[in-house]
């Protein structure tokens, strides 16, 4: 089946209605195995149970970049390949991407309030992660003032694609300053320096949270679908009713 | 070649005669940089060491501010739609407007930074550099809020959409900014690398820029 098959809405939304319970439902099943993971791993010598905040943290951290490339992708078939759900895809991405990103530096504050004694410092991964967010907002803000989806999606996605040059600016920028937040530990030269009994909870939340992500976009992709529909059938009652006061 | 100087032309000549504001971007810097040691103290020791930042931060909200006028009041009486359907590119278009507010609004921010420095209590010799990171900085800040504008100007909104959505993009620039002048006023880190970062950013934007804002052209066109 090619992507273009799922441009009739319809027949998309049938895929979805099929495949949203098991998805919603490996999501689950992967959330409680993570979770009883992370309660038989070892606390950190240092940090004592907090450390268990990382499963949160990181995880979503990942995610609300990799909601950014799902944007991206979509606003790439919204201009290029003019894509009809491409739009659909690209304004169910970017709440959830705040949200994820939200998470993270809320996370993220609490863990540092223990550790570095402080909920927040100007530091370059928070500072970058906290530029997303507003990146984030900003295409929110988009989506909020224009009233046609179509003229807004496109300049959404133009905003998404421009945005898109920021993510390796946060890489560049952990290298620039690298002050309080420890520098990537997962993946760099030499393998992980994270041992196994932390790492693989770890990896099991990140699925879940990959997992919790589609299920939370393919619904939010189906109510966007029907909200269109609900807007279309409001506008012909409307004109209807215009027409038949004329 | 010629349409695009001839469009350069035009728009700086709109931008110096009466209801064309090229000064007011200067004249809002001065303001913003009075209104600071109010809200900071008159402490000029204190002034002095963050001088660069203010400058820097009233430069980027003066440029911010003189944005809207890039494409609105084309877009108001018509002729935005007249540039579309000539024959010259639209990316150049867009460019060639692009490098005339720079000229108007960037450029005069530039010039009286220094004066406005010493206000600040930044000394002379510091002060060259200062301009010469805000003459190589302010271009980054025109063509990222090229991007901005053109987007605002095909929703018909401005104000403060604009700011949301070009500020953040901006924060590279203002880092490397700040960056390059304090490390060539009080060091020690070396002044080359922060400041040909801050090039390199200005001549980035200065090809994505253009390309994104007529692409935000052509879809508000649809």
């Amino acid at each position: 089946m090619a992507i273009i098959d799922l441009a009739n809405p319809t027949r998309f939304l049938n895929i979805v209605n099929r495949a949203l319970p098991w998805l919603a439902v490996a999501t689950v099943l992967v959330f409680v195995f993570g979770l009883t993971r992370i309660l038989n791993s070892p606390d950190d010598y240092q940090q004592g149970a907090t450390v268990k905040i990382m499963y949160l943290h990181v995880p979503a951290a990942w995610l609300s970049m990799m909601c950014w490339g799902v944007m991206s992708l979509a606003a790439l078939g919204t201009l290029v390949w003019k894509h009809p759900l491409a739009d659909v895809s690209g304004k169910a991405a970017a709440p959830i991407g705040a949200a994820f990103t939200f998470i993270c530096l809320v996370t993220g504050s609490l863990w540092g309030r223990p550790t570095w004694g402080t909920y927040w410092v100007w530091d370059a991964r928070l500072t970058s992660m906290l530029v997303l967010f507003l990146l984030y907002l900003g295409v929110l803000a988009l989506y909020w003032t224009v009233e046609d989806p179509g003229r807004g999606s496109r300049a959404a996605a133009i905003l998404a694609l421009v945005g898109a040059i920021n993510i390796p600016i946060i890489k560049f920028s952990v290298e620039y300053w690298n002050t309080l937040h420890q520098p990537a530990s997962l993946f760099r030269k030499g393998g992980s320096a994270i041992d196994p009994s932390i790492l693989l909870p770890l990896l099991v939340m990140a699925t879940g949270f990959t997992l919790l992500f589609f299920t939370l976009h393919l619904a939010a992709m189906r109510n966007e679908i029907l909200r269109r529909r609900v807007r279309a059938m409001r506008l012909i009652q409307a004109q209807e009713l215009a027409e038949a006061r004329a | 070649m010629s349409a695009f100087i001839s469009l350069l032309v035009r728009d700086m000549r709109i931008a110096v005669r009466v209801g064309g504001g090229a000064l007011m971007g200067a004249l809002f810097f001065l303001i913003v940089v009075t209104m600071m040691p109010f809200a900071i103290g008159p402490d000029l020791g204190l002034l002095a060491r963050i001088g660069p930042a203010i400058l820097w931060l009233g430069a980027l909200l003066a440029s911010l501010l003189a944005l809207d006028r890039l494409f609105a009041n084309d877009h108001d009486d018509g002729s935005l739609d007249l540039l579309m359907m000539g024959r010259m590119p639209l990316e150049l278009t867009v460019a060639a407007k692009a490098i005339a507010h720079w000229l108007t609004t960037g450029l005069p921010l530039v010039l009286i930074a220094p004066v406005l420095g010493l206000m600040l209590n930044v000394e002379m010799h510091a002060m060259v550099w200062v301009a010469l990171t805000l003459l190589a900085g302010t271009p980054a800040l025109t063509f990222i809020g090229l991007i901005g504008a053109a987007l605002a100007v095909t929703l018909r909104r401005g104000g403060l959409l604009l700011a949301v959505l070009v500020l953040p993009l901006t924060v590279p620039v203002l880092i490397f900014g700040v960056a390059a002048a304090n490390a060539a006023i009080v060091g020690p880190a070396p002044f080359g690398p922060p400041f040909t970062i801050l090039c390199a950013l200005s001549l980035a934007s200065l090809v994505l820029g253009p390309v994104a804002a007529a692409a935000a052209l052509r879809a508000g066109q649809e």
